[in-house]
């Protein structure tokens, strides 16, 4: 066995990005959410991600602004830290241990150097009871500080961080558990805590289920189950408090969030409709609709001109306080389950799977963002549970990307089965896919597997299909018959059965010569150019769950999983049974790039990795215990650049990267230390500019630019020009006209600013004179030069430099100071 | 607990009117409540919520508000009358008319020395209390409008009108109207249509509260006349207001049957910059809320579905305490339906009829719970139509069939049946004396009517073939001014039992003629009291619950009454809502006493052992699925069924066979007229 070494298992893109409440910075252009192990920091205006900010190493639990500090944030994690970032250049600053895994985090402004973090019981980790615990943050320069002082504030909380709140000026905070809200008093030291009664006798359900307080008068609102909202008052009093109604939502409030002024509260649910309620107006109601998905969180920004709901489909939506949709972060869609396989559109590159319900989804794996989705079975999606409506259940693109496939089902439960298989062609146009044939009905009964030919050389383009039906069928691309004007479509070329069995797998050989298909315990293969049965397999008795044929020097092996925890490879050369062992393989599959081969194994509860050469009989490569449960998803996605890892164990991932789905929807993949290394080193260099949000765009036109400054700079060296912004300059640009002095005071003004340079140069003279002592100089400018930033290019360069270009480069030095200085 | 047949009887078409309107005095804790065919009830809501008292109305009035003055009660209705009650003898004492057209609204001033009426000609008339009457005393300035709803400024000086489109207020002092306070006009179609302020609050710190047709709860503020806030409370009318006895509350009425609260709150907590915020909505009715009282522990509300709704706050009382039970109250607390045992027929007693009907037959015979084939049906005998404006106040039918009477407050009509031949005479000679009643009730043998009058005084008759004659009249001892609303005679026709809204139970000796005893006086209303056939216990139960068995004989409690209040009654038993309207015996087993309310009826078996507060009460289902032998063990003396609900009448007859006289609420649902329309969700 071949130990792991340095692969990890990692979240790398695709994960949730609505899993906790985002935050809108002060200056409403960031917006920070947690996103699996890291905090992502998204520009409100473009949509880009700015930064993800790295270091936790289990998943962040929450995001919060430091209520003294404007320009940091705190995040906290499963891992038991809190951390504080500087989220606009991406820098961590501290990280404080907390040593329990923390669930959410809160702070106020009123409480100095404290947080209020969820914890599980302090005397129990593993324990499913939650309670409030307020942490001293220690004033210390270190960088890693523990945090000792610990108290507890409410024993019995919900995890779910929308259910603790933050009173008016800090003086209270509000939790809210099942049946009951508890508010502690900060100042008495005291909690109140008030009850509903189960259910109502219309069978409404009065669980709490969020909480939200209003920040300048003592008003707390409680959204529950049955979709009513709470208002409370005089909470103060044990029995004289009181509430009002609201009642819009037909089921569970998700989340409740007052505008920083309290003028309007909003609440989101299932129903996809973010609702603005007056305060204290509230038959008086603004409506968001068509929001795509159940709203899960809602969050304003400080200044109350930004809302932004978070959705169950991993979105996050950024609304003007003007109830307008101004942009949408989406992540991966993750539904319950995929039923299509993972694959790569080899054009885009990209991840495509099922994405809204009736679409496929093209996911950039690089760039951790969604292309587009396609809209597969172009019917209104109605938004109610218990509806049986079509659903893409396979989906294939052949080995160019000019064609896919799709199949979509509806009702799988009764006897009838809606059937559609539909081809679409890639438009070079418009950059997409086209519908091009649907094929209503295409078999009797499900289809159980779909594959493309892959020759690259072949001229026509052949898919296979294989049903419960008991026939697999070949389509073709041919010419439409009647008229010139309509396009080629397909069609029906072959029908094939084998003995009334059921086909279950099929698989087309790398050249495309060969097809074979799994009928039960039977694998046939058949020539495709003459649909000639040529040969049947079948030397393990079992039924076939997996059948996939070697690649490159490999394509002569077939290889297959049983249904009775069987591996067999098949020598096509000799028909024969090359060798099986045994494991249970629940997903086997191989790299189009490499000859390598994955198999995923499910054991006790776990799944193992092993990658293996058909031709060889040690695997490259085994990593026990995966991820818990089974995985039934995966892909090899091409890199953009290869690695070059010389060890051993590594190398299959040179190519090619493994990523796969876990049974709770997480995609995860496999990266080796030097590359961790590269990703994180890369995003510590990162320094942005505060005024752009640093996108990609920007980074292309950003460079352009640099180099223009540069060139500048280095122009104005040799022919001494105007420093590019003095102080005065720049006050006399930035200064409104009408609040200036007199243009002729200001003339002398400005050729006083310009004459500066006069004596730099003058300087500069001398220093040329006063070749001889240039060491002492330098020292003096060296002092001189501590405050602007080093150019370590510079520097490295300047080691081996003749002595006419130190001059140039000493000049430069001066040069370079006062034009800083015009800066500070 | 015995086998019976069962008449079970749901051809009486009881049919309760709207209520109107409502007023609590906090004083006395007694709730008046007028009804649209100007029928007036008095609930003691010290008492268990106890009707203590029905005054019957009258054709053409109807009161339109009502006010307490102390202990007086006045309403003013559309026919422009001011009438004031007289509570002791259950009928109007006098009205004044007022010369301003229908009145709308009645209001008197804290001090009780002013009562200010708002009329249709834009009137608002003062009115001097005096002490037996009332007197005009002069106009505030005349307007344009009608006055709808009028409220007093605690400190009598002020007076605040609704009107349309407008509220005034007015100094009590010159007459002049101060302020004009325009209210809004609803949006959309109604924009067209003037605005009604159906209801007005004027609080102590100047803030009035209107309630008006385009569905608002405005808060504005007295002295300067500008509106501070308004809530819109529904899509059509709020047609009731009412506050707080300390002004942190006021609650309102609106037409889609829901009762919205408001509370004063401070905003911030420990700060003292308060105002009104809208908080609870109660939802008990399905059609107008007319009438509202808010108590100190509840709200009070009624409206166009017919019944009283008593919605405890639960701020104000103790959690899953009686107190804190919503109460409904739909039936009236006296028996509408006489059963006369030996003929087999029921007298149905209407605000403006009677029915006889003869219960119908059977011959089968059955296992318990079957239901048997009828052989001869139910059959609607006579329909009285009464004389005068009148409505009926009480009605009577003797044991034998053969006599009918029937009393309004101004008259008393006595009528000798012929059964077999059904035909009705009047009896046209009658005593002097008996010109009107307030119960009325005939002798087992049918050979005495007793008609009580007022001052708690028995008027006896004796009833020959054709005709009758004025024997004696009873009086108690004590002197209580108070009426009777309970009479009952033992079956040997020996004693006669009489029990008055003070509480107090006499027994005479109809031998003698004169008083037996006193009953020691209980707190709390005697709601049905029966004298046993054979051992002239006297057994009474009353709004409480508690059930007193007083022997006449020893003229003290009877050792089970003794055992009974040494233990306590079930919880169960005291958490009922409604109370026992009636009790009977059972002859054929002389420890059984029959007892029923709204929602059950009981057989205290006297011989058996009493209920621990533990047992389950209700255990009659469990009992049967027991084998005989372990019955015994769990049995108690309670033996309740709930088969039958919504009782008016639960009788013995002769035969043994039980009549169970049943009005589903349902029933009295549907003939409602329909709500105004909304808007559900997912129709």
């Amino acid at each position: 066995m071949v130990g792991h070494g340095d692969i990890r298992v990692v979240h790398r893109g695709g994960s949730k990005i609505n899993s906790r409440q985002p935050v809108i910075t002060q200056d409403s252009r960031f917006l920070l959410c947690a996103s699996g192990e890291c905090v992502k920091v998204f520009s409100t205006s473009t949509e880009e991600c700015v930064h993800d900010l790295r270091g936790h190493t289990d998943a962040v639990t929450g995001v919060l602004l430091k209520p003294s500090n404007h320009l940091q944030a705190y995040s906290c994690s499963a891992d038991g830290t809190v951390r504080l970032w500087d989220f606009t250049e991406g820098i961590h600053i501290k990280t404080y241990v907390i040593g329990y895994p923390v669930y959410s985090i809160y702070a106020s402004a009123h409480h100095e150097g404290v947080i209020f973090v969820v914890t599980p019981m302090l005397n129990d980790k593993r324990s499913e009871v939650f309670q409030l615990v307020a942490v001293h943050l220690p004033q210390s320069g270190d960088q890693l500080v523990e945090a000792l002082e610990l108290s507890a504030v409410i024993s019995d909380v919900s995890s779910n961080p929308a259910a603790i709140g933050f009173g008016k000026g800090g003086e209270f905070i509000a939790s809210a558990k099942g049946l009951h809200l508890e508010v502690f008093f900060f100042k008495k030291q005291k909690s109140y805590r008030f009850s509903l009664k189960e259910d109502n006798k219309k069978g409404g359900k009065n669980t709490f289920m969020c909480v939200a307080c209003h920040q300048k008068e003592d008003c707390i609102a409680t959204g529950h189950e049955d979709g009513k909202i709470r208002l409370w008052r005089n909470f103060n009093h044990k029995k004289e408090y009181t509430f009002s109604t609201l009642h819009w939502h037909h089921s569970a409030v998700s989340s409740l969030c007052f505008t920083p002024e309290g003028t309007n509260l909003l609440s989101g649910g299932l129903e996809s409709v973010l609702v603005q309620w007056r305060y204290n107006q509230e038959s008086q109601r603004d409506f968001l609709p068509r929001l795509g998905s159940a709203i899960t969180h809602i969050a304003v920004s400080p200044d109350g001109a930004l809302f932004c709901t978070s959705h169950s489909d991993n979105k996050i939506t950024i609304i003007q306080s003007s109830v307008k949709v101004s942009a949408v972060i989406q992540g991966l869609v993750k539904g319950e389950s995929v039923r299509t396989d993972l694959m790569v559109d080899p054009r885009s590159k990209s991840l495509v799977l099922n994405g809204k319900p009736g679409q496929l989804q093209f996911y950039s794996l690089q760039r951790d963002k969604l292309l587009y989705n396609l809209d597969i079975v172009q019917q209104e999606y109605i938004h109610e549970s218990g509806l049986e409506q079509f659903e893409v259940v396979k989906a294939a693109f052949d080995a160019s990307g000019s064609w896919m496939a799709t199949v979509e089902e509806r009702n799988q439960k009764a006897a009838e089965l809606e059937l559609n298989l539909k081809l679409w062609a890639f438009d070079e146009q418009t950059q997409s896919f086209v519908l091009n044939t649907t094929i209503s009905t295409p078999h009797e009964a499900r289809i159980t597997d779909m594959c493309f030919c892959h020759a690259a050389d072949s001229q026509t383009t052949m898919l296979v299909s294989t049903s419960k039906d008991g026939h697999f069928k070949a389509w073709q691309l041919s010419a439409a018959a009647h008229t010139e004007d309509e396009g080629p479509s397909w069609s029906c070329d072959f029908v094939g059965a084998y003995h009334s069995l059921v086909p279950e797998r099929c698989c087309f050989s790398a050249d495309g010569s060969l097809l074979a298909v799994s009928f039960q315990e039977v694998v046939t293969v058949w020539s495709p150019a003459s649909w000639e049965l040529l040969t049947t397999l079948s030397q393990p008795p079992q039924a076939i769950r997996d059948l996939c044929f070697g690649r490159l020097s490999c394509s002569k092996y077939l290889l297959g999983t049983t249904a009775s925890k069987l591996l067999c490879c098949w020598n096509l050369l000799t028909c024969s049974l090359e060798w099986s062992t045994t494991m249970d393989v629940s997903l086997l599959l191989a790299d189009p790039l490499t000859e390598n081969m994955a198999a995923f194994c499910f054991q006790a509860g776990g799944t193992d990795l092993f990658v293996f050469k058909p031709s060889e009989p040690r695997p490259l490569f085994s990593h026990k215990a995966v991820c818990s449960g089974k995985v039934t998803r995966a892909i090899f996605s091409p890199r953009e650049e290869m690695l070059e890892s010389c060890e051993e164990s590594s190398q299959w991932l040179n190519r090619s990267q493994l990523h796969f789905l876990t049974q709770y929807m997480d995609l995860m993949t496999f990266t080796t230390k030097a590359e961790e290394d590269r990703l994180l080193a890369s995003s510590r260099q990162l320094v942005v500019d505060d005024s752009v949000a640093m996108t990609p765009f920007y980074l292309l036109l950003g460079k352009h630019r640099q180099q223009e400054t540069e060139d500048a700079v280095s122009s104005s060296l040799s022919s001494d020009t105007v420093p590019q912004s003095s102080a005065a300059i720049k006050q006399l640009l930035q200064t409104p006209a009408h609040v200036m002095p007199s243009t002729s005071y200001l003339c002398s003004m400005f050729v006083q600013s310009l004459l500066i340079s006069v004596t730099d140069t003058r300087e500069e003279n001398k220093h040329a004179e006063e070749k001889m002592d240039s060491e002492r100089e330098e020292e003096d400018s060296e002092e001189e030069m501590e405050p602007s930033n080093p150019r370590p290019q510079q520097a490295s360069e300047a080691c081996s430099l003749t002595k006419a270009q130190l001059r140039e480069l000493r000049r430069v030095r001066k040069q370079d100071h006062s034009w800083s200085a015009g800066f500070l | 607990m015995a086998e019976f047949k069962v008449h079970r009887v749901r051809f009486f078409d009881y049919m309760p009117t709207a209520i109107r309107a409502m007023a609590f005095n906090p004083r006395t804790e007694r709730l008046a409540v007028a009804r649209a065919d100007g029928a007036l009830e008095i609930f003691n809501f010290a008492d268990n919520y106890f009707q203590e008292k029905v005054i019957p109305g009258q054709d053409g009035r109807a009161a339109e508000a009502l006010c307490w003055l102390g202990q007086r009660l006045f309403s003013a209705g559309l026919n422009g009358e001011i009438t004031e009650y007289d509570l002791e003898n259950l009928r109007p004492r006098y009205t004044v008319e007022a010369y301003g057209g229908p009145i709308w609204s009645i209001s008197s001033n804290s001090q009780g020395s002013l009562l200010a009426v708002g009329c249709e000609d834009g009137t608002v008339k003062i009115f001097e209390i005096l002490e037996e009457r009332i007197q005009f005393q002069r106009n505030l300035d005349r307007q344009k409008g009608r006055i709808i709803s009028l409220c007093w400024h605690p400190s009598g000086t002020l007076i605040a009108a609704g009107m349309m489109d407008m509220i005034k207020i007015f100094d009590a002092e010159s007459g002049r109207a101060t302020h004009r306070l325009l209210v809004e006009r609803g949006v959309g179609a109604s924009k067209s249509r003037e605005v009604v302020v159906w209801s007005i609050a004027f609080l102590s710190d100047h803030t009035i509260i209107s309630g008006d047709s385009a569905g608002k709860v405005q808060v504005w503020d007295g002295l300067t006349g500008t509106l501070v806030r308004t809530h819109l409370v529904t899509k059509w009318d709020v047609l009731a207001l009412s506050s707080s006895q300390d002004e942190s509350s006021v609650v309102a009425g609106t037409s889609e049957g829901t009762v919205v609260q408001f509370q004063f709150l401070s905003s911030n907590v420990g700060q003292q910059d308060k105002e009104w915020v809208r908080t609870r909505t109660f939802k008990n009715h399905s059609h107008d809320v007319r009438g509202l009282a808010h108590t100190d522990t509840a709200v009070v509300s009624g409206g166009m579905d017919t019944q009283l709704v008593v919605r405890p706050l639960l701020d104000k009382v103790e959690k899953n305490t009686q107190e804190s039970a919503l109460r409904k109250i739909a039936f009236p607390h006296r028996s509408l339906v006489c059963c006369a045992k030996k003929a087999g027929l029921l007298l149905f007693q209407f605000p403006d009829h009677l029915e006889l009907w003869r219960l119908g037959e059977s011959n089968g015979h059955g296992s318990p719970g079957d239901s048997l084939p009828v052989k001869r049906k139910p059959e609607k005998l006579i329909q009285l139509k009464r004389k005068g404006e009148d409505h009926i106040s009480c009605s009577a039918l003797s044991p034998c069939g053969g006599w009918l009477a029937y009393s309004t407050v101004s008259s008393f009509r006595l009528y000798r049946l012929q059964n077999n031949t059904i035909s009705v005479t009047k009896v046209s000679r009658l005593p002097k004396d008996l010109r009107s009643a307030q119960q009325l009730c005939f002798s087992s043998d049918s050979t005495k009517l007793f008609a009580s009058s007022c001052r708690s005084s028995v008027l006896v008759v004796d009833l020959n073939q054709s005709d009758c004659k004025y024997l004696h009249t009873l009086r108690p001892k004590s002197g209580s001014s108070q009426p009777i609303h309970l009479l009952c005679v033992s079956e040997d026709g020996k004693w006669l039992a009489t029990a008055n809204t003070d509480c107090l139970i006499h027994v005479f000796n109809l031998d003698k003629l004169k008083l037996h005893c006193t009953v020691p006086v209980y707190s709390s209303c005697p709601t049905a009291i029966a004298i046993h056939p054979t051992n002239s216990n006297l057994v009474v139960v009353h709004a409480d619950q508690q059930i007193f068995e007083y022997s006449l004989v020893q003229k003290e409690y009877t050792e089970w009454s003794r055992k009974l209040q040494k233990q306590g009654l079930h919880p169960l038993w005291m958490e009922r809502d409604t109370p026992i309207t009636h009790i009977a015996f059972n002859p054929k087993n002389p420890a059984h006493i029959i007892l029923h309310d709204t929602f059950m009826f009981c057989i205290i078996d006297q011989n058996l052992p009493l209920p621990e507060a533990k047992t389950p009460l209700y255990n009659q289902m469990t009992l049967r699925s027991l084998p005989e032998s372990e019955r015994i063990m769990h049995s108690h003396a309670f033996k309740i069924c709930k088969n039958f609900q919504h009782l008016l009448c639960v009788r013995l007859l002769e035969d043994h066979s039980l009549v169970v006289v049943e009005r589903p609420l349902l029933d009295i649902l549907s003939q409602l007229p329909a709500p105004v329309r909304q808007k559900k969700f997912a129709t």
